[in-house]
């Protein structure tokens, strides 16, 4: 399985989502000018502030060359993983609903959370919420515009839709988040998109390896 | 062009310094030349009452990859990889104005690192603010904070610790110093000094605009008092995106080979860098303003010259290679310009086109300024005021919590997860849940540790007792870790050397960094000094701030501060006598006073060997030094990180001589609390003082035992986001 991970100018974690991915399969870094994927199966927007996000996260990042090609690559059904500014770019570029607002206390905040897997509907998630219990994922934030909203009739339906990838742990949603959401997928499941980051939980030695469920899961939709 | 006479004096140079300058340079200087005499002739960048001090100082060592001089100092991790490291301090633009001066100090400092061709992998800060019931310091906190959260962040360097101290004496002038770690290819490193008669040099980064104009003398090297506000327009503006541009781009020419050197611009701008690189590569350089990209049109050359725009980048190329390099900055976006050349002339030159409009040689520029001796006078007693904030005859477990409670000693976290401390997937350990942050070194097959520390108040008491005790919590918390100490970095806080107190401390300090690095045998690989650190009640309390760096063989044997599990034996490792000297018990009551014991380095160093080689070996399930506020403290944190309560007897400090007080609230240094399997603590030659269980914090000490449940405890020392947010 090839995964391609984006590279904005401001990017952040794209080599430890490099990385994340590797373990999985083989991974390459995608700049952000090319609108060439050919090869991808799988592709990976990763955190950071694309372009300095001094407008609005994700607002500038949704019009690269690269974001052109993976709107087509997911309308082709092709996988598509946004980590917290990934999930922004992927809202701004309408390939997700909602939005990303400034944290409840208008702070950055790093933590380590808790996080559910919630849409049985998705394939992505489905293997994780099919424990029931759901079982929790161990993953860390690091977010200042980490909250997510929609309007209440597009988080019914979402809701409704089994479109909520991800839900913080009850008591630990860490920024305001509208009903604990911590991750969306499209209505088709194979675009998701979420605040929390996988990538850096992927090694025992650094915490958690929980991530890794979050690309694995993931590779499934392309497979 | 002629300048009035007392335009020097403007500037910040004295009425001497001016002539020397006149002599030097054969005539009076023009304004451009003032301009830049005036910066390079700074206390900022000349070291001038410093200089001859810090020539005490050990900086060599078998791990030394580079050394003071360069822009950041580098140690030999193995595998052909180096770790870079430097501490800077930003306190008078932070100051001024929290938000931009921390962020930029951030900034800074990751340029000093990046430009020895390092990628920065951590980011440590050391703050110092007045109390926190002050409007003012709860400013600055807050705009410092979130400054180095949003440069670090947004260039996605990992924040992996520091230490943050409320003390009256920060009031006026907060204390903001930074600390980057990056690692390095030894065979792409490059170092600072220009080379090649012929060669470009090539402006790589931000255009240049009229921000930060003479930082460096106004701010930095002038005490801070009334009307600061009105010296805003000096304190530089951030843009970490641009840095982190600047940054890949910089990493990229140096993995192809395609620079012979590379400088940042930081204090003094072109001035600095360009003369520094001409002075350590013993050429000259001619610079054409002409051609340095602007932001605004109409700069006169001095303000091209001095600006202290950010995220600039200055390197050497060979002319072939020029082109090439040019290209790897507009892949990445970032601004690059030819403007100027390496020549065999010794002289800096500064041309507008076709016109000198000013040339000095670079030695006069660079090396010239007189260095002075420091006057140093031993105050009598304790300078500065302490008032009471604890009753007198408070009971031990209303003294536990207010000590838990005290700003200084509460946990940080408030703080901490404002920045991003786990990106780049090498934090070991986070911060607060062990004594040094831990970072994975695959490039090497280890790890390292790294530490920052620097309690002022005890400094202040004794300024050499108390920096032999801040090299001391160094070692001692890279000990807790499993680390061995590579090389020492620092950032000397002090006030007005001129002045005979300030002297005082800043003369003893640097002997007993001296002192304890030598017994440590740690070299001292870089570091800053920030002097004239005083507001309108006087100096700051003196303080030096320690980096230490050290190795871990294996970063899956790294212990950490909590408790592991019920049951599990408690003791003491070290030569910890503690005395309510300097401590921040004495500080709540009232009664701070002048003189510490002196540390005993040769056994504290012994104690650090033990901790090292137990952790390592897998022996200890816990370890925490023990330091601001005693033992009592350090077993609330180590309870409070498990959630597990504890049960001990201080009776062996007591038979060390401390008082039950001195026992449980005492500080000083050599003291470690160690938790694991009775036998093997015991074989270790650990004191046993009990176990670990229950809900509660229980200490018996003498006559007096007390219990505080873990609830309140952890209450108290988690207190300090209430008290930031409900202060009025």
């Amino acid at each position: 399985m090839i995964w391609g991970v984006l590279q904005f100018p401001g990017s952040c974690d794209e080599r430890d989502a490099l990385h994340a991915c590797s373990l999985l399969g083989e991974a390459r870094l995608v700049w952000h000018e090319t609108r060439d994927l050919s090869g991808i199966e799988a592709i990976v927007i990763p955190g950071g502030f694309s372009y300095g996000d001094y407008l609005r996260a994700g607002a500038i990042a949704r019009f690269s060359p690269a974001m052109e090609a993976v709107a087509e690559f997911a309308a082709a059904g092709g996988p598509v993983l946004g980590i917290c500014n990934g999930f922004q770019v992927l809202c701004e570029a309408k390939l997700l609903p909602g939005a990303l607002l400034l944290n409840e206390d208008q702070r950055f905040l790093c933590r380590q959370v808790d996080l559910v897997a919630d849409g049985p509907k998705s394939e992505l998630t489905g293997d994780l919420s099919a424990h029931r219990p759901p079982e929790a994922l161990s993953i860390p934030v690091k977010h200042g515009e980490g909250r997510y909203w929609a309007p209440d009739e597009v988080l019914d339906a979402i809701e409704a839709g089994g479109q909520v990838a991800y839900r913080y742990a009850p008591g630990q949603n860490p920024n305001g988040s509208a009903r604990d959401i911590a991750g969306v997928s499209n209505e088709a499941g194979n675009v998701v998109g979420l605040m929390p980051h996988p990538e850096h939980a992927v090694d025992p030695l650094t915490g958690s390896t929980d991530g890794l469920r979050v690309f694995e899961a993931m590779g499934r939709v392309a497979a | 062009m002629t300048v009035e006479l007392s335009k020097h004096r403007e500037l910040g140079l004295t009425d001497a310094e001016f002539e020397l300058i006149c002599e030097k340079h054969g005539r009076e200087p023009n304004a451009v030349e003032l301009a830049m005499f005036s910066l390079l002739w700074s206390e900022h960048c000349s070291y001038k009452h410093s200089r001859k001090l810090l020539r005490r100082l050990p900086t060599e060592g078998e791990r030394v990859v580079m050394g003071p001089g360069e822009n950041a100092g580098a140690v030999d991790i193995g595998n052909g990889h180096a770790i870079a490291f430097k501490v800077e301090s930003h306190n008078h633009p932070s100051a001024v104005e929290p938000f931009q001066g921390a962020a930029t100090g951030v900034g800074g400092i990751l340029r000093d690192v990046f430009a020895l061709g390092a990628r920065p992998i951590a980011i440590l800060d050391s703050l110092r603010f007045g109390e926190l019931d002050s409007v003012r310091s709860r400013h600055l906190l807050d705009g410092a904070v979130r400054g180095i959260g949003h440069y670090g962040n947004s260039i996605g360097v990992a924040n992996v610790g520091g230490e943050i101290y409320f003390e009256p004496p920060y009031e006026h002038n907060c204390l903001v110093n930074a600390m980057c770690v990056g690692i390095a290819e030894t065979k792409d490193m490059v170092r600072a000094a220009a080379a090649g008669t012929g060669n470009a040099v090539v402006l790589m980064g931000a255009s240049t605009g009229r921000d930060g104009i003479g930082g460096a003398s106004v701010l930095a090297s002038a005490e801070l008092g009334e009307g600061d506000e009105a010296k805003r327009p000096t304190v530089q503006i951030g843009d970490p995106f641009e840095e982190s541009k600047v940054l890949e781009c910089c990493l990229e020419l140096l993995e192809k080979g395609l620079l012979v050197s590379l400088q940042d611009l930081g204090a003094a701008g072109l001035t600095s860098s360009a003369g520094e690189m001409a002075s350590a590569g013993g050429v000259g350089i001619d610079i054409d303003v002409a051609r340095v990209p602007l932001r605004e049109a109409d700069m006169a050359p001095f303000e091209i010259m001095v600006s202290e725009s950010q995220e600039r980048m200055l390197g050497v190329v060979e002319p072939a290679r020029v082109p090439e390099v040019l290209a790897v900055c507009e892949k990445w976006q970032t601004g690059s310009a030819e403007i100027g050349v390496v020549t065999d002339s010794g002289r800096f030159r500064i041309l507008h086109g076709d016109e000198v409009v000013g040339d000095i040689a670079v030695e006069d520029l660079v090396d010239g300024c007189p260095l002075y001796d420091i006057e140093p006078v031993e105050p009598e007693g304790w300078v500065y005021g302490n008032e009471a904030t604890l009753a007198a005859g408070a009971s031990a477990e209303d003294t536990l919590l207010a000590l838990l409670g005290s700003s200084s000693v509460a946990s940080k976290r408030w703080a901490f997860e404002q920045y991003d401390s786990v990106v780049g997937s090498r934090t070991v350990r986070r911060p607060e849940s062990a004594d040094a942050a831990v970072l994975a070194i695959p490039e090497a097959g280890n790890a390292i540790g790294v530490s920052i520390d620097g309690n002022g108040r005890r400094v202040a008491c004794d300024p050499y007792a108390g920096t032999v005790e801040a090299v001391l919590e160094c070692a001692q918390n890279l000990a807790c870790v499993g680390a061995e100490p590579l090389g020492v970095t620092n950032c000397l806080n002090f006030g007005n050397p001129e002045k005979p107190t300030p002297a005082w401390q800043l003369d003893r300090a640097i002997s007993a960094l001296a002192d304890a690095c030598n017994a440590l045998g740690v070299p001292v690989v870089g570091g800053n000094v920030s002097l004239y650190n005083e507001g309108p009640e006087g100096p700051i309390y003196p303080t030096p701030v320690i980096g230490m760096v050290g190795e871990i063989p294996d970063p899956e044997q790294v212990a950490g501060s909590a408790f592991a599990t019920e049951g599990e034996a408690i003791a003491l490792i070290g030569p910890f006598e503690p005395t309510l000297a300097g401590s921040q018990l004495a500080k709540l009551r009232g009664e701070l006073g002048a003189g510490l014991p002196q540390p005993e380095v040769e056994a504290v160093a012994a104690a650090c060997a033990t901790v090292r080689d137990a952790v390592r070996e897998g022996k200890l399930s816990s370890v925490h030094d023990i330091s601001d506020g005693g033992l009592a403290c350090a077993l609330a944190e180590c309870s409070i990180g498990s959630g597990i309560g504890s049960k001990v007897d201080v009776a062996p400090l007591r038979e060390r001589g401390c008082s039950p007080e001195e026992a449980l609230f005492g500080e000083g240094t050599g003291g470690f609390l160690v938790s694991g399997d009775r036998d093997t603590l015991d074989s270790l030659g650990a004191t046993a003082i009990g176990k670990v269980g229950g809900s509660t914090i229980e200490i018996a000490a003498g006559d007096r035992s007390f219990s505080v449940g873990l609830d309140s405890a952890e209450g108290a020392w988690q207190s300090l986001a209430d008290r930031f947010s409900s202060s009025p």
